[in-house]
């Protein structure tokens, strides 16, 4: 297990090498930038819209971030080469895929925290000069701290979108990769349309083939929380655990998945 | 590397010059009706992936774009309000406790031509919605209750739904009497200023400057009243100004005055219909 530590560190570095982190630039500019002009196009709810360009652009950030160095954790380093002296070193190929796992959710859990931070500090200055009369008409105050619901279940979504990215990296090459991922992204959008599929269809086989592929497929609408957050609705702690259980199991069978095609591999 | 370097600020700076001199000569302004591209507020939500909250808020800001930019526009333009409601309905079915979209934009169904669409069934419609996604929500209520009073003047319809908000939870204990009075003396314009009053005391500054509005035009209808009711008398009185500071107009069907098609108060309920 020690060596999983030193090749999640390595991804780190190598994401702060590739200027991952410039994204916070992007997002702060973004995000400053919107509550700048919003109070001029809008008739009130700044901090709800804001709140929502803000959860929506961390995953929409997160959710590049996890594709795209997803897609080229293995596959690189095999095009590259170096997989080669790495593997020769006193680590197995199951704690390469960990390691690199944990690397990327690393850069996506300090990419995430200071998104966070940034969409805090703009919700309070935001907020600072609006009467407490007005603010007691929003729906949810301005610095809720339910937000970070929705930023966890955003972390959980991303660290599943994550996986079978890394999943796909093992055996494909980052352009098939990156298909792929996006395509399990989207499907698992709309997972809950199939396991609805009995109404629109009268076929017993193509209701089972839809239902199957409901548990299958990852249900990405699950980790969706924002527009309850932001609305002030309450999301229960019950769900969020059974939201993160189930991340957490799908994520372990996408590993163990990817190190057993990673392990199978002959790089003669 | 400074020569490059050096080529590609001067031609920016070229492309800078070259677009502050083709502003000397404006595009012909063509008045294109706008457009929507996905009408479907089912497909769009789906299409929206999990980023309904903020598609909804692009929405909204359309809708806002739309009926200001319609309302504003000058005298050579037709208005043409035909987006709103889709826009509306785009944004709420987005985000279906988007409080705002309902409120304001019954607001601006409702507001008479030129000013708005004139189209009150579709602010019902649009806060029936908007009940549906919340059916405890008295606010909608309140709405709908001022839409049938103000625009329809269904007094029945709008007692009705005044009780009803007044038996929801959390609403204020004015919302009662509001529906007594309203019963009993729809269509006078002290009830009328009533309700607008209380409207008025809302926490929300929209909300509030439309009930101000709305008190002003009534102010405005007690000054024609009392004109015409002077003129009548054998007064030979000089044309007012409106509370807003403009002056009103001779109304030659009537003989008294009505407020300026200039005025900010313009038009009074009933003043003016859409175009068919």
């Amino acid at each position: 297990m020690s060596a999983i530590g030193p090749v999640a560190a390595a991804v780190f570095r190598e994401s702060v090498r590739d200027r991952v982190f410039y994204n916070l630039v992007l997002f702060g500019v973004l995000l400053v930038g919107a509550s700048i002009v919003i109070g001029q196009l809008t008739a009130g709810q700044d901090v709800k819209i804001i709140k929502d360009l803000g959860l929506a652009a961390t995953s929409l950030f997160g959710l590049f971030i996890a594709i795209f160095i997803g897609i080229n954790l293995v596959s690189k380093e095999v095009e590259r080469r170096s997989v080669y002296p790495l593997l020769a070193k006193p680590i197995t190929r199951p704690q390469f895929i960990a390691g690199k796992y944990a690397g990327l959710l690393l850069t996506l859990l300090v990419n995430l925290a200071v998104m966070t931070v940034a969409l805090y500090t703009v919700l309070y200055f935001l907020a600072r000069g609006i009467p407490v009369p007005i603010q007691g008409a929003w729906d949810a105050p301005a610095l809720d701290p339910a937000l970070l619901k929705a930023v966890a279940m955003i972390f959980l979504e991303l660290a599943v979108v994550t996986a079978v990215a890394l999943f796909f990296s093992t055996y494909s090459s980052p352009m098939l990769s990156a298909i792929f991922t996006l395509g399990v992204y989207v499907v698992g959008q709309f997972n809950a349309e199939l396991k609805r599929f009995d109404a629109i269809v009268d076929s017993p086989a193509a209701i089972a083939v839809a239902k199957a592929c409901y548990y299958v497929l990852p249900d990405f609408s699950r980790f969706d929380v924002k527009l309850a957050v932001v609305h002030g609705i309450p999301v229960p702690g019950a769900f969020m655990a059974a939201s993160a259980a189930y991340a957490a199991a799908y994520v372990a069978a996408l590993l163990f998945g990817a190190m057993v095609i990673f392990a199978r591999r002959d790089f003669k | 590397m400074r020569g490059p370097a050096a080529a590609a600020a001067l031609c920016l700076a070229a492309a800078v010059a070259l677009h502050a001199a083709i502003d000397r000569w404006p595009a012909p302004a063509v008045d294109t009706p706008g457009l929507l591209y996905v009408r479907s507020p089912e497909a769009a939500r789906r299409a929206a992936l999990s980023y309904r909250g903020v598609t909804a808020d692009v929405y909204w800001i359309r809708a806002l774009q739309h009926f200001g930019t319609e309302r504003l526009a000058g005298p050579g333009h037709v208005k043409d309000y035909s987006l709103l409601y889709p826009l509306l309905d785009l944004a709420t079915t987005l985000d279906p406790y988007f409080s705002i979209a309902y409120r304001f934009g019954s607001i601006f169904l409702g507001e008479p031509y030129p000013g708005g669409p004139g189209r009150p069934d579709l602010a019902i419609a649009l806060l029936k919605k908007g009940l549906a996604a919340q059916p405890t929500k008295w606010q909608y209520m309140q709405d709908l209750g001022f839409v049938y009073y103000w625009h329809l003047h269904d007094y029945r319809a709008a007692a009705e739904a005044f009780q009803r908000a007044s038996e929801m939870p959390e609403a204020p204990n004015w919302m009662r009497p509001l529906a007594a009075v309203t019963l009993a003396e729809g269509g006078h314009r002290n009830a009328s200023r009533a309700l607008w009053t209380e409207l008025a005391k809302s926490e929300e500054p929209w909300l509030r400057d439309s009930a101000v509005l709305r008190l002003t035009q009534l102010d405005a209808m007690d000054i024609m009243d009392a004109w015409k009711r002077a003129k009548d008398q054998g007064l030979n009185l000089p044309i007012p100004n409106d509370p807003s500071g403009t002056p009103f107009v001779l109304n030659p069907a009537t003989g008294g005055i009505i407020v300026s098609p200039q005025s900010k108060l313009f038009p009074l309920p009933g003043q003016l219909e859409p175009p068919r």
